[in-house]
């Protein structure tokens, strides 16, 4: 087991490390939540508002990072790099793994660059929230970056499939998780759709986690969802990656 | 040829890949000794790269077994990963990465600590002349010195048995005959046994020792490359003489055939029949006035063997 250990570890690093080394590029994909941000925010009703949709733009950021990281697994299927990590010793659950638990450190870079450019402007940071808040995205963006690699993993020799399918589910999940809008005062259906979208929850949660409101049913409801995506997300990704060729 | 005491690297036994309608590797029984060096020969799509991905556990084989490194390549897929480096026919380097990273992280791979796995990658540097631009993105790195840091990639935990599927397509000629070297010389300097896969007949020709020729998923000859020319071709011997009617003379002595005043003669070692042909025409009275002596190609051998040309299906 010590060995997975290792082998996830040599993986995770070999993952971080261009992130490190251009630390500008955790912005690249934040560029859209950012418009988001700059140009939904003004138009939010006066009060406590920003308070409600800047934890709604931090998963958004994490939706955005996490599901588009399967692209570069992609490449590396295309140019031959994954083929090569495929020959070495490195046990195949940890070429999932080490993968998805990457996501976790643009995630928290993110998070930390929107709430810092909102704190000038009236938002408050309850850290204690927040930190629980981020824990529990953790658990959701390393589902989601798993779920991505899978979707890459079968797109093998077929990007578009990969593009299709990730652009397809990107807006829906989130229009209907109320990041932008809320849902409350939808039609049923909508409402209902919202329910099944775990995405959902775990924006709930942030809400009340980034407002303080820490020990309420919301934080529970939240950690399952997010803890839910992130275990399917391991068990389909690491199946896939042992099927892999 | 080889005794069952000497240690196999690789043995494998009517080894079979069918993809859905296509057989590309078709009952393969093949062994290649310890320090051996072999070029696997074949044009595309004869199932040289599906060879190497099942020696290399990538693919599963759909019939028959192998054993590389002393292991089943099916049941022991780790223990045969661990002895062999692998340098595809893609590039291994991801390309947001730099080079050393790479190195390091794949020493890593290989369960090297990190303070050898970076020794280690700095050896490599170094001697695949990699200095000047380990340290850059690989994505801005040349199409040789990407395949130079492949090859430093697949020889980082100092493989006793490496496969490279076709290693030098794509370079230019300065760089392929540098990466030949670098091939030869691995084998001459630490013992390592070879396989690669190449459509460059002279790549074969100079520097594999033994030379198997696929096609269509079958092995259709497997020697040295000179036995192969020798067996399958043999040279080409023509000789000039003063006139038509020497020619004819000749041709009957020697059993050639006739072009003009010049007579084309097969033999399996040209250079070494021709002075007893002189010899033998002088004492019949015909005088030869020029002398010259072809040698086969592998391409000349492909042909007689397939009926094709290597060359032809090249483009
Ligand atoms: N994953 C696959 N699915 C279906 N068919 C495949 C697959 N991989 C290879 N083939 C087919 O198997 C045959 C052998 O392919 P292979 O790649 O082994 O040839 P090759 O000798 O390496 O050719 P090249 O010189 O072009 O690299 C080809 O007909 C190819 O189309
Ligand atoms: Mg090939």
């Amino acid at each position: 087991m010590s060995s997975l250990v290792t082998d996830t570890r040599v993986v995770f690093s070999r993952e971080l490390r261009p992130v490190l080394r251009s630390p500008f590029s955790i912005v690249f994909s934040m560029v859209q939540p950012l418009f988001f941000l700059a140009l939904f925010a003004p138009l939010l009703p006066e009060g406590s508002s920003l308070q409600w949709f800047v934890p709604g733009i931090i998963v958004m950021s994490c939706l955005f990072g996490s599901s588009m990281t399967g692209s570069n697994l992609l490449y590396e299927i295309q140019t031959g790099s994954h083929e090569r990590m495929l020959v070495t010793p490195l046990r195949r659950p940890a070429l999932l793994i080490g993968r998805a638990l990457k996501e976790i450190v643009p995630m928290i870079a993110q998070a930390a660059v929107i709430v810092l450019a909102c704190l000038p402007f009236g938002f408050r940071l309850h850290l204690t929230g927040a930190v629980l808040g981020l824990l529990i995205l953790a658990g959701f963006c390393v589902g989601l970056g798993a779920l991505s690699y899978t979707l890459a993993l079968a797109s093998k020799n077929q990007e578009w499939l990969f593009w299709t399918v990730q652009q397809t589910l990107l807006f829906p999940l989130l229009l209907l998780a109320g990041v932008l809008l809320p849902i409350d005062n939808g039609p049923g259906w909508l409402r209902l759709l919202s329910q099944i979208n775990p995405m959902t929850y775990v924006v709930n949660a942030e809400r009340a986690l980034f407002d303080g409101d820490i020990w309420s049913r919301t934080t529970v409801y939240g950690l399952i969802a997010a803890a839910g995506v992130g275990l399917l997300g391991l068990f389909v990704g690491v199946r896939a990656m042992q099927r892999s060729d | 040829m080889k005794t069952s005491v000497e240690a196999m690297m690789i043995a494998t036994r009517e080894l079979t890949k069918r993809f859905k309608s296509v057989t590309a590797v078709d009952g393969i029984t093949l062994e290649v000794a310890d320090g051996e060096l072999v070029a696997l020969l074949g044009p595309n799509g004869a199932g040289k790269s599906t060879t190497l991905r099942m020696l290399t556990t990538l693919i599963p084989p759909t019939g028959g077994s192998a054993e590389v490194a002393g292991f089943d390549v099916v049941a022991k897929q780790r223990e045969v990963r661990r002895r062999i480096g692998y340098i595809g026919q893609g590039n291994g380097a991801g390309h947001s990465q730099r080079g050393r990273d790479e190195l390091i992280s794949q020493g890593r791979a290989y369960g090297l600590p990190v303070r050898q796995a970076r020794a280690r990658a700095g050896e490599l540097i170094e001697s695949l002349g990699l200095g000047e631009v380990a340290d850059r993105t690989v994505s801005s790195l040349s199409g040789g010195q990407r395949r130079r840091l492949d090859i430093a990639m697949g020889l980082i935990h100092a493989p006793e048995l490496l496969f490279l599927d076709e290693p030098s397509t794509g370079l230019d000629p300065q760089n392929r005959a540098n990466l030949q070297e670098h091939i030869v010389g691995l084998r001459r300097e630490h013992g390592t046994t070879i396989v690669l896969t190449t459509h460059y007949l002279e790549e074969a020709d100079s520097i594999a020792e033994r030379v198997i020729v696929i096609d269509h998923g079958r092995i259709i000859a497997d020697d040295t490359p000179q036995r192969l020319k020798a067996k399958h071709v043999g040279d080409r011997v023509f000789l000039g003489f003063g006139s038509e009617a020497d020619a004819t003379t000749a041709a009957g002595l020697l059993n050639g055939v006739r072009e003009g005043d010049r007579v084309q003669v097969s033999a399996d070692d040209g250079p070494r029949m021709v002075p007893g042909a002189i010899e033998e025409l002088r004492t019949a009275g015909v005088a030869v006035h020029s002398v010259e002596v072809t040698r086969p190609t592998l391409d000349d051998v492909f042909l007689t063997l397939t009926g094709r040309s290597l060359r032809n299906e090249e483009a």
